[in-house]
């Protein structure tokens, strides 16, 4: 029999050792072996997207607030810059146009009172970084707010570091409005407003300095705003993000487990924890679950295949041997029967004679039992045959206080040899009892359908073991019995092209044959 | 001075007529009166009459006692003390039966032309305009400060400033005067120099007025100016109430003593009213409410009037113009001031 026997089908699987698929965990990925990969290896490339998603949701969160932080604060720099720059124009304005009699008549006390006045942007609050200096028409320091700093009648170029360069701008300087004066003082901002006379002649000039402190004191609160809002921001965004991160690698780490466990538990098991979204995930999952079934089919097959082997194999050995030992054997036998039938032999002789005949009948015997012939000329099957079988076997159960359920639904005479099927009968039923638990029950269902007879044998005894599975219809496979049994029903379903199913336990231990009619074959 | 209220000036005008009981005045007042008369309607023709006959003498009272006594201070001596002086005038109304208004001025300059001009009835002034101008000006009382009628002027330096120890060490600085009619912030520091040999016009490379004794402080303390001259009584008050602003200066030295900033009559008021005045002044130490007052003024009490106490201001006026004649302005040029001069020539 060169085909596998699709008959043959033990279910469910015995399980099988680790065997490649899905033995990956995340926990421990298989290091990269190629070398050019090693050498590209990204940062976190080992980090298990659990974390790798949440924490690029998080960063891209934290990169655009960070982004839109910034974009505010400098914002809010520039604006103030500008409302400085504007209001320090306005107030040297207002100064320069009050300043121009009081140094016409040179009143230094009064141009002093002004410029601290709060009016003038002389309170407390800004008086830090803000200097207010008035120059006369030859660049010396008139009077100023900070007169310790910038003393009367000192030239402006003697203030200190850029001073000297001021001094030259202001000096070209011949606009008759503001002028905005940036990195010329170090860390100031210089707004400088000429002082004209009614006839436009210049008395000098008001010098608003500003110092680059001020501007981070006066954005303070603006940044502080900023950063509040931001983290607030954060506070909800991150959460959320990291939670829509996991809701969307969930579907993925239950795949990886269910890779990991695929092989290790039985699949319908496995494949319910499968996420079965329309997205790639989901379609991975289903193909997975897929290929998984192939495979288990598959290897289904494959054992099918060894085992249906194997048993032609031991038929073929078994048919080789009994016809080499059947062939002596007659001829040993026609000898002792010559022998006897002929030969005066002493006592001895006679009574060894006799033992040998014995033992080689026994042989002969046994030799017959494996050698399955089921294509001897039989008739049809009856009802009536296969209930000679339920009395036979009654007692035996009886021993055991089993309930046999017998359900005989065959009808006339089915066209199959009677004799190899009530043998196969009488196998199934013995086994099946002596299987049974003890009070337990044996049912066996019988009946045609179609083209096909179909025999059907169950008890509720323990279930098969996976060594006995796979040595199930070998002889002297199983240790009860001659060992026999099986390896007959299998000769004969197998010489009259019919199946086994065998569903094992629990709770029942059940052997399904089909056997086409002879009309239909 | 041209826009002077013409009511008050008449006003002031019949008050003195009552004093001096000038029966022209009288007549003045009558014709004015019978003017107003005539104006009103008339079925009331007669009783107006009637009043008018009568009237003059009683209503030219009652509009004496109704005339506010008005009284010049300046800035240079109190500054920012509204409270006191509402206090103060309270205080003299109550004890006077009279409404007092306090005319606040800039400078010592204002309150002295509106004095000259029979605009004010008193004014607080300071020791040297009154040397210079007692044609127009009666000395009235004497604030007691420390219980003597003195006082000194301070020269005072930024507390930074350690090496300064005179007024030499201030040459080509920059200086602050209070008012150029004050005494001790302007008269005494040019005396000083002058004494010294220097020319006080070109001893130092700026000089400014602040107007207030106060502010001479604050100028120092600023290191706007690199030394000043100040009232030592307002220094010395400010000290009290201001120590902050005090304690960033340094005074380095300290005058003689001078007579302190008296209060004057203008030389045209009434006796009666002159001593009401007086009497209410030199009598505020001897009642509580006058001496809780004089309290706040860091002040002890008024001495009446001893022109003797400005000798030593009229002296170095009259030093000063010898050696540097120009120097102080012409000012009034009183009788004194030029029998001083004199005297020194």
């Amino acid at each position: 029999m060169g085909a596998p026997d699709p008959g043959v089908a033990l279910l469910p699987d015995p399980p099988r050792g680790a065997d490649g698929v899905g033995s990956t965990t995340p926990g421990r990925q298989a290091p990269a072996r190629d070398p050019d990969f090693t050498r590209l290896r990204l940062p976190f490339r080992d980090l298990s997207y659990r974390y790798k998603i949440p924490l690029s949701v998080s960063f891209v969160i934290l990169v655009t607030a960070v982004v839109i932080s910034t974009a505010l604060a400098l914002q809010a720099y520039r604006d103030a810059r500008r409302d400085l720059v504007v209001r320090a124009e306005s107030m040297g304005k207002t100064l320069a146009h009050a300043l121009g009699p009081i140094m016409l008549r040179d009143e230094l006390w009064l141009a002093y009172e002004m410029i601290v006045t709060p009016l003038a942007g002389g309170s407390a609050q800004d008086s830090r970084g803000k200097v207010t200096v008035v120059l006369n028409s030859e660049n010396q320091i008139y009077v100023s707010t900070q007169p310790t700093l910038f003393p009367t009648l000192q030239p402006l170029a003697a203030a200190g570091a850029g001073y000297a360069t001021l001094a030259a701008r202001l000096a070209r300087d011949s606009s008759a409005g503001p002028t905005v004066l940036e990195e010329v003082v170090p860390g100031h901002l210089v707004v400088s407003v000429p002082i004209l006379s009614d006839d436009s002649t210049l008395l000098g000039r008001v010098l608003v300095l500003y110092s680059e402190s001020l501007f981070l004191q006066r954005i303070e609160a603006t940044l502080l705003q900023v950063l509040v809002s931001t983290l607030a921001v954060l506070a909800v965004l991150l959460p959320i993000g990291w939670f829509a991160g996991n809701r969307i690698v969930e579907p993925l780490v239950r795949l990886v487990a269910v890779f990991g466990k695929a092989g290790r538990e039985p699949s319908p098991r496995v494949a319910q924890d499968l996420y079965t979204g329309g997205d790639e995930i989901g379609q991975l999952g289903r193909q997975f679950q897929a290929m998984l079934r192939e495979l288990e089919h598959k290897q289904a097959l494959e054992r099918q295949m060894i085992a249906a082997s194997r048993l032609t194999s031991i038929g073929r050995l078994t048919a080789g041997i009994a016809h080499e030992i059947n062939n002596p054997l007659g001829g040993m036998l026609n000898a002792i029967n010559t022998c006897k039938r002929h030969g005066n032999a002493d006592p001895v002789t006679a009574r060894t004679v006799s033992l040998v005949e014995r033992g080689l009948l026994q042989i002969r015997e046994t030799i017959a039992a494996l050698l399955v012939e089921a294509k001897v000329t039989s008739r049809a099957l009856t009802h009536d045959d296969m209930e000679d079988v339920h009395t036979l076997v009654v007692p035996e159960a009886t021993k055991k206080h089993l309930v046999v359920r017998w359900n005989n639904d065959i009808e006339g005479s089915v066209p199959l040899p009677s004799t190899p099927l009530r043998q196969v009968l009488i196998n199934l039923l013995l086994n099946s009892v002596q299987a049974a638990a003890d009070s337990g029950y044996v049912s066996c269902s019988l009946r045609t359908e179609g083209e096909l007879l179909l025999i059907d044998v169950s008890n509720d005894g323990t279930a098969l073991s996976p060594a006995q599975l796979e040595h199930l219809f070998e002889p002297f496979g199983s240790e009860a019995g001659t060992g026999l049994g099986l390896w007959i029903v299998y000769q004969i379903s197998q010489q009259l092209r019919g199946e086994i199913r065998v569903t094992n336990g629990p709770p029942l231990t059940r052997f399904a044959l089909r056997i086409p009619l002879e009309a239909a074959a | 001075m041209i826009a002077v209220p013409r009511r008050p000036r008449r006003a002031s005008f019949l008050g003195w007529a009552m004093v001096s009981g000038a029966g022209a005045a009288t007549c003045n007042a009558r014709s004015a009166t019978w003017a107003r008369s005539l104006a009103a309607p008339l079925s009331a023709c007669v009783a107006v009459l009637v009043l008018g006959l009568w009237a003059p003498m009683p209503r030219a009272g009652e509009s004496d006692a109704s005339r506010p006594i008005r009284f010049g201070t300046t800035a240079v001596i109190l500054e920012d003390q509204v409270a006191i002086l509402h206090s103060w005038k309270g205080y003299l109304e109550e004890r006077i039966g009279r409404p007092v208004r306090f005319v606040h001025r800039g400078s010592y300059q204002e309150i002295s032309e509106l004095l000259s001009k029979d605009q004010l009835d008193f004014a607080w002034v300071c020791g040297y305009p009154y040397v210079r101008n007692r044609t127009f000006m009666r000395l009235l009382a004497i604030p007691l400060y420390e219980g003597r009628p003195l006082y000194q002027s301070y020269l005072i330096v930024p507390k930074s400033d350690t090496t300064t120890h005179s007024f030499r060490d201030l040459k080509g600085k920059i200086f602050a005067y209070s008012d150029p009619n004050s005494n001790s912030g302007f008269l005494v520091p040019q005396y000083e120099l002058v004494r010294l040999g220097e020319n006080p016009a070109s001893f130092f490379q700026k000089s400014f007025f602040t107007w207030a004794h106060s502010k001479v402080v604050t100028a120092v303390a600023a290191g706007l100016a690199n030394g000043g001259a100040v009232d030592g009584y307002v220094w010395e008050t400010l000290q009290r109430t201001h120590p902050e602003l005090t304690a960033q200066t340094r005074v380095v030295r300290k005058s003689a003593l001078y007579g302190f900033p008296p209060l004057v009559a203008r030389a045209s008021l009434g006796e009666k009213e002159f001593r009401a005045m007086q009497d209410v002044l030199l009598g505020m130490s001897q009642n509580a409410q006058g001496r809780q007052l004089l309290a706040r003024l860091n002040l002890d009490g008024f001495a009446p009037d001893d022109p003797h106490v400005f000798d030593g201001i009229a002296e170095i006026l009259a030093f000063i113009q010898t050696r540097q004649p120009g120097l102080v302005g012409a000012g009034g040029g009183t009788s004194a001031s030029r029998a001083l001069r004199s005297e020194a020539n």
